[in-house]
């Protein structure tokens, strides 16, 4: 109950404007100039010395984005982006190429201080924390520090910036890049193989578990600038890691763009477990203002026995439109995908994953949790497909939706598609409003609505928090109930 | 008429529908604003291809390749009908409609049964003389209107019968109405029909497609149905008799008044392409829902249902049940959307569709939608595809049954759980029959 | 009747039947008795011819004649009952039917004639009566919505009906309360035969005092561990599998 009674506590400490993460730091940047076009595209590479073949495949994406069409077939409605009024590139600017953290500028370790990130190992090994994370602090465009890199060296593990992978270990990146998540996949994945300027990579050699959990933190500081990082993480074969995302940005009127895109390699008996809490500033509760998370992720179970998992807690975003997937393709690899989606105010999320099963044996799980209040829109897309030759295929789904208030939408599509006889899939979804009867019980018990919502929410995504890493659990309980306050009454 | 289509250029089908409109127009009686409207719609809209969600598992700009022609209205083979009319019968007790070829016939027709208070009449009479309360009451609510296909039905529709029933009237026997094609050749029929019940009307209605021979027909069919407050309809669609290359299109366009209750049903045991669309309004509060369906299909044949179901005011109740046999390479797609308004309080809507694949080149396609504006609902949809259960036929081995026999008897009991719907006796014991034959035909293959 | 020799048997990877060696003879009732996951419905599954089991070694003969190469159906045919633990539910088949079908299905591989509908329906009333089992429950889906005494009682109508030769009764007091232990053990005696033989499978004592065995085995670690007479149930009663647990191992 520690838990709960923390959460009731937070909830009663918030401000009307709930959203704590919306300081900005006062720092200066080198950016780009204003506007997207091949100049633009080769300022960046060379901004990051990048070898002329990665510019090549940065100028091949940006002319094949060119020709393709911004996707309407989602449950959001937003003013056409302009995409010659963003900033492609903003970089703090003393950190160019910090060697240690004693280079890293003091406001940008206060600000991670401020977000509950220590990036000094010592403060880390000093804290309170009860298990060591590695991070990468990501601060607009550019990883700004990178901690434990030492330690998991020892281990074989390759956690560094995208932008230092692409000239240490050239080989990967040319081989992993792309591979799962293809340029032309969407329209925002290709605008992010024109742009990505930063984000973390990850190597697990063969054998290897991960020594400690990797993590990277996003933050967007910038006035009109897109955030367009770069995720790439490779499993070898029987290797394990857990890799934790979390993501804030101040409190802006104008809308700011998020394109990233994740992309993850389990080989043969390989896991990855890859935990998001995302609570970028939503926009306030009239709806100006707010982040648009239009992020591809996606994962390749390439070889047989492989195992990803996607756990997400989404709380943040004006607009989120996101379905971390998973391609099976090795026989008997497993997908799950763990949701909680919360939208209130005017917040619109269309969010679910997909599960293409493709080998034989293959299983997959998927349990989405949405939470509508206020006056947003929620809806749950998913897809699970079962190939000819996916013999034995499984899957089991089940998403439920709660609606807190009568001017808000729970909305669920799923797509299932099975091609296999063998192939057996369960889907279930029910939508219902949180229950008068538990909410009497606990009021009559003493608790405020407020106090008794979060309780009852919080036990209708029970199921998902589990499966988060615990100091992830215990910030995304908090996070629920403060996305959920101002929800009641 | 004939602005050439925005992003693609027509295909040979839709090009000859085109003309088809062009060149009939003379003869097509009657609502010819209504019809042109259509006709442009379609035109911008072109036949649905996969790239138009609502047809995204049925893409009929690839399978209607060739748009058959309507046969003129001189073409009379009625002695050819009466041998179809005969597989067409499932009820002995019904009233009996009959259009053929896309005509309403009375000379084909029965109606000496037709209950007090019920009354027949030609569609293409009454638009002919302008009838304006079936002019206002042939598109529904508007419902499906960017549909492409409610779209070429409302511009091509040749005939169809308005049935009204008078308020309170309870008719005591069934009404039948039977779209007979001809064959010999394929060929096409546009049918729109409009059945009215009034309040505390009840009305069993049953309606039958069926073919001559095996010939590639075309057939796109509307019924209209509006339900007054505190009315009782339970109807059953069904196809048979149709061959491979046959395309079977229905669409219903329902309405609900207060108080009433609709069950509806379609059975299916096998056509080329069946598509069977429902829009169904609640538009009335404590009115009741129920659809259901059954397709046993094997080959290539491939069935769609489609619904939208509108829950437009509070109390009402939605019950969706859908069961598919798939053997060989045949392909079930079901899409069921129930849509909860915002005012749409204490709705209670459940939806369910089940899939056994039988075949290795089968495939099932669900889609099962919620879009709920209204928080104080309880809604659940559920949906599975798999193989008959392994344990449960170890069970019936196990007591001495042989496996194929288990398999059927376990796929009968799929089957009959959702023909438990249907309200009829008689129609229930003849799908039963009609799915025991299927199953057997499987067994002797 | 039945005769069990050296059976191996796996799932997958993993060995659960090692050597297994069981004899039953004609009109005996002999009780298997061992701690959970010592591999007994594994032994019973296998008897009955349930897939998924690799039988690797070894052989079961009924009368004599090895059973392995039969499927399930026929090893009913043949006289093998099996009373499930878990009765399965099977929606849509009404237990009527499911009954005529089963006892027409093995009257004909006998080379028997089908029972008429009346003689058929007398028959199920009479053998449900013993049962009390109510006539509307037959009516109904079979084993949907039945309690799990009610199951029970339908598995053992099931063995009244068809009369075979072996048949095994896998945990069947598993969760009946003491009033519905005594109808399926008075029906279980009833059918006692010198012509029939019993393979009772259970965790408790508590069933043999129903139905009074031959012979018990204590099974452990997928073998036969020790067998004795009745006074053996007695002994575990107050001693427990412990032993026999580590003397297997």
């Amino acid at each position: 109950m520690a838990a709960v009674k923390e959460t009731v506590d937070r909830v009663k400490a918030i401000d009307v404007d709930a959203y704590k993460y919306g300081f900005v730091t006062e720092i200066e940047s080198e950016k780009a100039p204003k506007g997207l076009n091949e100049d633009i595209v080769r300022f960046i590479s060379a901004k990051k010395n990048e070898p002329a073949w990665m510019t090549e495949w940065r100028l091949d994406a940006y002319r094949r984005w060119l020709t393709m069409e911004e996707p309407t077939w989602a449950r959001v409605d937003y003013p056409r982006i302009d995409y010659q009024d963003l900033y492609y590139y903003a970089a703090p600017k003393s950190t160019a190429g910090p060697k240690s953290l004693d280079e890293v500028d003091p406001e940008l370790l206060r600000t991670y201080e401020k977000l509950g990130i220590p990036l000094r190992e010592q403060e880390i090994l000093a804290g309170v924390q009860s298990s060591k994370v590695a991070v990468d602090a990501v601060f607009d465009s550019v990883s700004v520090a990178t901690t434990f890199r030492a330690e998991l060296a020892k281990a074989g593990v390759i956690f560094c910036p995208i932008s230092e992978a692409v000239h240490s270990h050239p080989e990967l990146v040319k081989k992993y890049l792309g591979s799962v998540v293809p340029v032309t996949d969407n329209y925002f994945a290709t605008l992010n193989s024109a742009v990505f300027s930063d984000g973390s990579f990850v190597y697990i050699p063969p054998g290897v578990r991960c020594p400690m959990e990797l993590s990277t933190y996003f933050r967007i500081n910038e006035r009109n600038t897109g955030q367009f990082e770069r995720t790439l993480i490779i499993a070898d074969a029987g290797s394990y890691v857990s890799y934790l995302e979390g993501c804030t940005a101040p409190q802006r009127d104008e809308n700011q763009l998020h394109a990233a895109v994740v992309e993850l390699i389990a080989h043969e008996d390989a896991e990855i477990k890859y935990s998001t809490v995302q609570n970028w500033y939503p926009g306030d509760s009239e709806g100006k203002g707010g982040i648009y998370n239009f992020v591809t992720k996606r994962g390749d179970c390439r070889g047989a026995r492989s195992k990803i998992s996607w756990t997400q807690v989404e709380t943040g975003s004006a607009i989120t439109w996101k379905y971390p997937s998973c391609i099976l393709r090795g026989d008997s690899s497993r997908g799950e995908f763990y949701s909680i989606a919360i939208s209130n105010g005017r917040q619109q999320v269309d969010s679910g994953t997909k599960m293409i099963h493709l080998g034989k044996n293959t299983t997959s799980r998927i349990i989405s949790k949405g939470i509508s209040a206020g006056r947003s829109n929620n809806t749950y897309r998913g897809q699970v497909s079962a190939h000819r030759k996916a013999t034995n295929a499984r899957n089991f789904t089940n998403c439920d939706s709660l609606l807190i208030g009568h001017d808000c939408g729970a909305h669920t599509v799923p797509y299932i598609e099975s091609k296999n006889a063998t192939a057996v899939f369960e889907h279930e979804a029910t939508t219902s409003k949180i229950s008068e009867d538990q909410l009497f019980y606990c009021t009559q018990r003493g608790l405020s609505d407020e106090e008794a919502t979060a309780l009852i929410v919080n036990g209708f995504v029970r199921d998902v928090l589990q499966q988060l890493p615990m100091e992830f659990a215990v910030e995304a309980q908090k996070l629920i109930a403060i996305s959920l306050e101002g929800s009641v009454g | 008429m004939n602005k050439p289509l925005p992003i693609r250029t027509r295909t040979e089908a839709e090009e000859a529908l085109v003309a088809t409109f062009d060149s009939a127009s003379s003869n097509l009686r009657g609502a010819s604003d209504l019809r042109a409207a259509a006709m442009a719609r379609f035109v911008k809209s072109g036949l649905p291809d996969r790239r138009v969600e609502s047809w995204h598992y049925t893409d009929l700009r690839s399978i209607l390749r060739r748009a058959a022609p309507v046969r003129p209205g001189d073409f009379m083979p009625v002695e050819r009908a009466r041998a179809g009319l005969a597989s067409a019968e499932a009820q002995t007790h019904a009233a009996r409609i009959v259009m053929l070829d896309g005509i309403y016939r009375p000379d084909l027709s029965d109606l000496a049964l037709l209950p007090a208070g019920v009354t027949v009449a030609s569609l293409a009479d009454a638009l002919a003389e302008g009838d304006a309360e079936a002019l206002g009451a042939l598109t529904g609510e508007g419902q499906g209107a960017d549909d492409p296909v409610v779209s070429l039905n409302t511009a091509l529709m040749q005939d169809g019968v308005i049935v009204r029933v008078a308020a309170g009237v309870e008719a005591a026997r069934p009404i039948a109405i039977a779209n007979i094609m001809s064959g010999g050749a394929p060929h096409a029929a546009f049918v729109r029909s409009l059945v009215m019940v009034g309040d505390g009307a009840k009305l069993r209605l049953t309606e039958t497609t069926a073919a001559c021979d095996e010939s590639e027909t075309q057939v796109n069919e509307a019924l209209v149905l509006r339900i007054g407050d505190n009315a009782r309809v339970d109807y059953v669609s069904r196809v048979v008799r149709q061959g491979a290359g046959a395309i079977s299109l229905h669409t219903l366009l329902a309405t609900l008044g207060a108080g009433s209750e609709f069950n509806g049903f379609s059975f299916n045991p096998g056509v080329g392409v069946d598509r069977r669309q429902m829009f169904v309004r609640l538009n009335g509060r404590n009115s009741t829902l129920n659809l259901g369906g059954l397709s046993l299909l094997r080959g290539r044949q491939h069935a769609d249902s489609t619904l939208v179901v509108d829950h437009a005011v509070p109390d009402c109740r939605s019950r969706e049940f859908f069961r598919y046999i798939l053997d060989d390479e045949s392909t079930g797609v079901f899409q069921g959307k129930v849509v909860v308004r915002q005012h749409a309080q204490k709705t209670d809507g459940a939806m369910k569709s089940q899939a056994i694949m039988l075949g290795d080149g089968a495939s099932m396609n669900n889609k099962p939608e919620l879009e709920i504006f209204a928080d104080d609902v309880v809604c659940g949809h559920g949906a599975t595809v798999g193989q008959l259960d392994d344990d449960q036929i170890f069970y019936l081995q196990a007591r001495g049954i042989p496996k194929p026999e288990a398999e059927s008897l376990l796929l009968e009991a799929f089957a009959y759980e959702a023909l438990e719907l249907i309200a009829d006796e008689q129609l229930r014991a003849r799908f039963i029959e009609q799915t025991g034959e299927w199953l057997a035909a499987r067994g002797a293959a | 009747m039945l005769e069990v020799r050296n059976l191996h048997v796996s799932v997958g990877d993993r060995k659960i039947l090692d050597g297994l060696n069981l004899t039953v003879k004609d009109g005996e009732v002999a009780a298997i008795m061992g701690p959970n996951g010592t591999g007994k419905s594994t032994l019973s599954y296998v008897i009955a011819g349930r897939d998924g089991y690799d039988v690797t070694e070894g052989e079961v003969l009924v009368d004599g004649v090895n059973i392995l190469d039969m499927d399930a159906t026929e090893r009913a045919n043949a006289g093998v009952f099996l009373a499930f633990q878990y009765p399965m539910e099977i929606p849509g088949v009404a237990t009527m039917t499911f009954l005529k079908a089963a006892l027409n299905a093995q009257a004909r591989a006998r080379g028997g004639k089908e029972l008429q509908t009346p003689d058929f329906m007398k028959k199920v009333r009479e053998a449900s009566q013993k049962l009390q089992i109510p006539q509307d429950m037959l009516k109904r889906a079979l084993n949907v919505g039945f309690s799990g005494g009610e199951k029970k009682r339908m598995e053992i109508l099931q063995m009244a009906l068809l009369q075979p030769k072996l048949a095994i009764l896998d945990e069947t007091d598993s969760g009946l309360d003491i009033d519905a232990l005594r109808i399926v053990a008075d029906g279980v005696n009833a059918l006692r035969a010198q012509e029939r033989s019993f393979l009772v499978i259970t965790h408790y004592q508590r069933l043999l005092d129903y139905i009074k065995p031959d012979t018990v085995h204590v099974m452990a670690r997928g073998r036969i561990a020790k067998t004795g007479g009745p006074e053996l149930a007695h002994e575990l009663e107050k001693t427990g599998y412990a032993g026999f647990v580590g003397e297997a191992a």
